[in-house]
């Protein structure tokens, strides 16, 4: 067992505090580009269904923003507090990286934000209709800079270090690599399909409580069409991704499958309990041969053990190990549900289905868990090094840092968290269950006659 | 090398341009986020409802915009001068911390205020967090005039360096000097009574900042050594004195004669003297009085990748708009749900 020192406490922290953040960009990112389409199909067929559903996720978008905003300036700063051992090593190569993300986010975001907040009245509805799509443009480059400094240090390249400092070499490397261009697909995708879920489970809740029917219609078409397109081809990136770790991470790879000893062929363990101490899997199944197909696409590769590597190299194994599969039983799951959801479309009787409503609705965090599980895969795997290969975790933290001042901060973060997500979680729940009511549209003048029936 | 030879060195013209970047963001900062944390504060100085609510409206539209220039200076830092920013926040660990929370409270109550609920939470977290992030940035201040403990590029002080009679009393003169800043706002944005009660506040406001500058002042000729000689060697320094007080005495006969346009217009003006003077009194240093801007300076690849994308297509089109859109809120606000 670890000592309870700044270490430890930090790593709790920034997991804390990041896996708060990332629930916020995977909902906004997605939620941006929605109310942009909302807007445009507005401008294009002037209905009114167009303008009351962006209004009402316009609310929405406010409040995630809002919250996304505040846990994303803990996280601008939580590299120099706790890691600054990592700033001062690698801020070469991350800091014009994060500070890129921050230079695009003030660029797009912040102020054209504004205007899709306030400034409706006061600008012509093509600037309002482009300042969407800057915020949408704006928070998908604000992850493409997020996801480049991670990926670096998940697989760093281009870079060679001068005097004990890891410095850029190649910025094409870093920009570009194979890495990234995967791994950021698969954070956009995971982003949008979380957003699509959550439009299509709003669009069940109305229709089974008989409210918004017009809207509940047009978000259950595209929520669950969108991620009825999408979830292939996250699936296809999810399986890059994994070649990507086969190839670079090997010992990552290794923890994923709970796979102890090297194998030749590889069995598959598709579920168990993975016990470190005695190095093997208790109340496992176990597929012989599937691991060395899953891992190269041969029935009979050489697959490498957790075991095979020093013990000062090697990952945890549970986390992982649980997590990847977490987000893999959630790949397959939204796979069935939006399929199934176009089926029941075609032949005409999706709204008159309240099971499958109803599995709509309770999908909503779907896409939420599955975020969460990749990156802890990703993150918990790469243990225990804070840039794969180059620096451990362990030399990266902050030297001053006391055990005190890292108690104090742990402790005022999930206090302070605990209290603003806690009433954010009712405010969201209140904004969904009236947001779209007919007393809610009678009360902010909506023209009812307007709407026709279905 | 040695530590004189390094702190001789000089900067190159992108180090130089990026630390020009990072002041000016940082006096962006200071005056667009000064005033939401001021008007924050003076939150706290009346219980009406309506005036409340008012104060509100005025900075929803620009506090979040505000508040990135602080991002843009951490991350600048983080980008052009990393060990500055690995020693500069562990210096500052428990008043970043506090900075954080106070901001996280300002933030969502602009969401949160009028959801139901416990108002009386949002309300005061709006302005307890306001009056918290200006002390802690205050406290700041004069901590870096005490100086930095640094050792192997590394922080090498103790929890509570910053907390000192110094630091203190700057925390305190910054929050009269937010509060004076949110106040030339009211005067400047409101329509409405709130005009008139921040015209009766803001005289005690400027009163209130000086004082607590004397004070520092006072302090400062006999703890700050380092500091004091380096001013008596620039002598050029006490221009941006001059400016100061002239504009404190605008600020004071503005408010006198009620000319809306200019209490916060000289406000920022005695802002922007005061970080002037800082910055000559610091000069070439960034920690003080350890780490120079040569010697902290990111290597050339990295300054010249920020510079062809940052530094001149991003920083130019964020000023431009920056103007637009407080163009597009130009004037006196009518805040809806007065
Ligand atoms: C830019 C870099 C970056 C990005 C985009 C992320 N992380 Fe990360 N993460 C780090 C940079 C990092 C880090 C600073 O490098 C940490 C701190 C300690 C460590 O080993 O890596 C880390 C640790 C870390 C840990 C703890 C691992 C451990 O100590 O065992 C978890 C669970 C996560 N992160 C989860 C996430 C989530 C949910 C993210 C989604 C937003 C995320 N990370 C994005
Ligand atoms: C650990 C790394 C991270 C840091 C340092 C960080 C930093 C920040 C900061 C400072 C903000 C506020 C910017 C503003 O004022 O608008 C922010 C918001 C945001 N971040 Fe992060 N972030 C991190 C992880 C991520 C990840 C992994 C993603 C997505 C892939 C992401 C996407 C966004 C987006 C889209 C926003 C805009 C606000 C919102 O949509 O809620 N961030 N982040
Ligand atoms: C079903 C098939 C899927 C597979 C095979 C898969 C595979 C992977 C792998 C191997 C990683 C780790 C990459 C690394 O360590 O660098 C990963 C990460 C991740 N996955 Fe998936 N994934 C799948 C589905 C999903 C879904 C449905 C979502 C979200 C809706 C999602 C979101 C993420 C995220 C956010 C990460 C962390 C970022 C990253 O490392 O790229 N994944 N995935």
């Amino acid at each position: 067992m670890m000592e309870l020192g700044p270490l430890i406490l930090s790593r709790i922290q920034f997991a804390f505090v990041v896996s708060f953040h990332i629930i916020f960009p995977s909902f906004t990112i997605g939620l941006a580009a929605w109310l942009t389409v909302l807007e445009a199909m507005s401008l294009a067929t002037g209905q009114p269904v167009y303008r009351r559903l962006f209004d009402f996720w316009l609310k929405v978008f406010a409040l995630a923003f809002a919250m996304g905003v505040v846990s994303g300036i803990v996280m601008a700063f939580q590299f120099g507090t706790n890691w600054s051992a990592l700033s001062e090593r690698t801020g070469a190569i991350q800091g014009p990286l994060l500070g890129y993300e921050a230079f695009t986010a003030f660029l797009l975001e912040a102020s054209f934000f504004g205007i899709m907040l306030f400034g409706r009245e006061r600008t012509p509805r093509w600037f309002y209709f482009f300042s969407c799509a800057m915020v949408a443009l704006g928070t998908m480059a604000s992850s493409y800079w997020i996801m480049c400094n991670n990926s670096w240090m998940q697989v760093p390249l281009g870079y060679s270090v001068v005097e004990g400092k890891i410095v850029p070499e190649d910025w094409k490397a870093i920009l570009l690599g194979p890495v990234q261009l995967i791994r950021w697909p698969h954070m956009l995708l995971g982003a949008f399909l979380t957003t699509s879920l959550c439009v299509a489970a709003a669009g069940a809740w109305n229709r089974l409580r008989g409210e918004a029917w017009e809207e509940s219609h047009v978000m259950l078409d595209w929520g669950l069409g969108l991620a009825a397109v999408l979830i292939p081809a996250q699936i296809l990136l999810g399986h890059l991704a994994g070649e990507i770790v086969h190839k670079y991470q090997p010992a990552k790879f290794a923890a994923i499958e709970a796979r102890w000893h090297d194998e030749q062929p590889a069995s598959e363990v598709l579920i168990g309990w993975p016990d470190a101490r005695k190095a093997e899997n208790l109340y496992a199944i176990t597929v012989p041969d599937l691991g060395s197909f899953i891992a190269t696409g041969t029935w009979d590769s050489r697959e490498v053990g957790v075991q095979s590597f020093p013990a000062k190299d090697r990952p945890p194994v549970v986390v992982p190990f649980f997590a990847f599969r977490i987000m893999f039983g959630l790949g397959v799951a939204i796979l069935a549900l939006s399929w199934t959801g176009l089926v029941l479309r075609t032949l005409g009787g999706l709204e008159q289905a309240r099971w499958f409503l109803w599995l709509t609705f309770v999908s909503f965090p779907a896409g939420f868990i599955a975020v969460i599980a990749g990156w802890f895969t990703a993150e918990v795997g790469r243990q225990p090094w804070v840039v794969y290969g180059l620096l451990r975790t362990r030399d990266a933290v902050t030297p001053s840092l006391s055990t005190p001042e890292a108690t104090t901060s742990l402790i005022a973060f999930i206090l302070v968290y605990a209290l603003i997500y806690g009433f954010g979680v009712v405010y969201f729940y209140r904004l969904f269950r009236d947001g779209l009511t007919k007393r809610m549209r009678a009360a902010s003048g909506y023209d009812f006659h307007a709407e026709r029936p279905l | 090398m040695n530590a004189v030879d390094m702190n001789q060195a000089a900067p190159s013209f992108l180090a130089l341009f990026w630390a020009g970047v990072i002041a000016f963001s940082i006096l962006a900062y200071v005056v667009l986020d000064g005033l939401d944390l001021g008007v924050g504060i003076l939150f706290g100085a009346t219980r009406d409802p309506d005036l409340r609510g008012e104060m509100m409206g005025l900075i929803a539209p620009f506090w979040d915009g505000a508040e990135t220039w602080l991002v843009v200076v951490g991350a600048s830092l983080f980008a052009a001068f990393p060990s500055v920013y690995a020693i500069f926040l562990p210096a500052f660990y428990l008043p970043v911390l506090l900075l954080l929370i106070g901001l996280i409270f300002r933030g969502v109550a602009f969401e949160f205020r009028g959801r139901g609920g416990p108002s009386w939470l949002w309300s005061g977290g709006f302005w307890i967090g306001s009056a918290l992030a200006a002390f802690v940035q205050g406290a700041a201040v004069g901590a870096m005039i005490l100086g930095v403990q640094v050792k192997n590029g590394q922080f090498a002080g103790g929890p509570f360096d910053w907390l000192r009679p110094l630091p203190i009393l700057t925390g305190i003169g910054l929050m009269f000097g937010y509060a004076l800043l949110g106040a030339g706002w009211m005067i400047l944005k409101s329509p409405t009574p709130l005009r008139d009660w921040a015209y009766e506040r803001a005289p005690f406001l400027a009163i209130g900042m000086t004082l607590f500058l004397l004070l520092a002042s006072l302090l400062t000729v006999i703890q700050a050594h380092d500091v004091m000689t380096r001013l008596i060697q620039r002598p050029w320094a006490d221009a941006f004195v001059l400016v100061g007080l002239a504009a404190l005495s605008g600020v004071l006969r503005a408010i006198a004669a009620r000319r809306d346009a200019l209490p916060f217009a000289f406000t920022a003006l005695f802002f922007l003297a005061a970080f002037g003077f800082l910055a000559a009194a610091f000069w070439p240093y960034m920690i003080p009085y350890s780490v120079t801007v040569a010697n902290a300076a990111a290597p050339e690849k990295s300054l010249s990748f920020l510079f062809w994308g940052a530094g001149i297509v991003v920083l130019p089109v964020v000023l431009i708009y920056s103007i637009v859109i407080h163009a597009l809120f130009r004037g006196k606000l009518r805040v809806a749900g007065h």
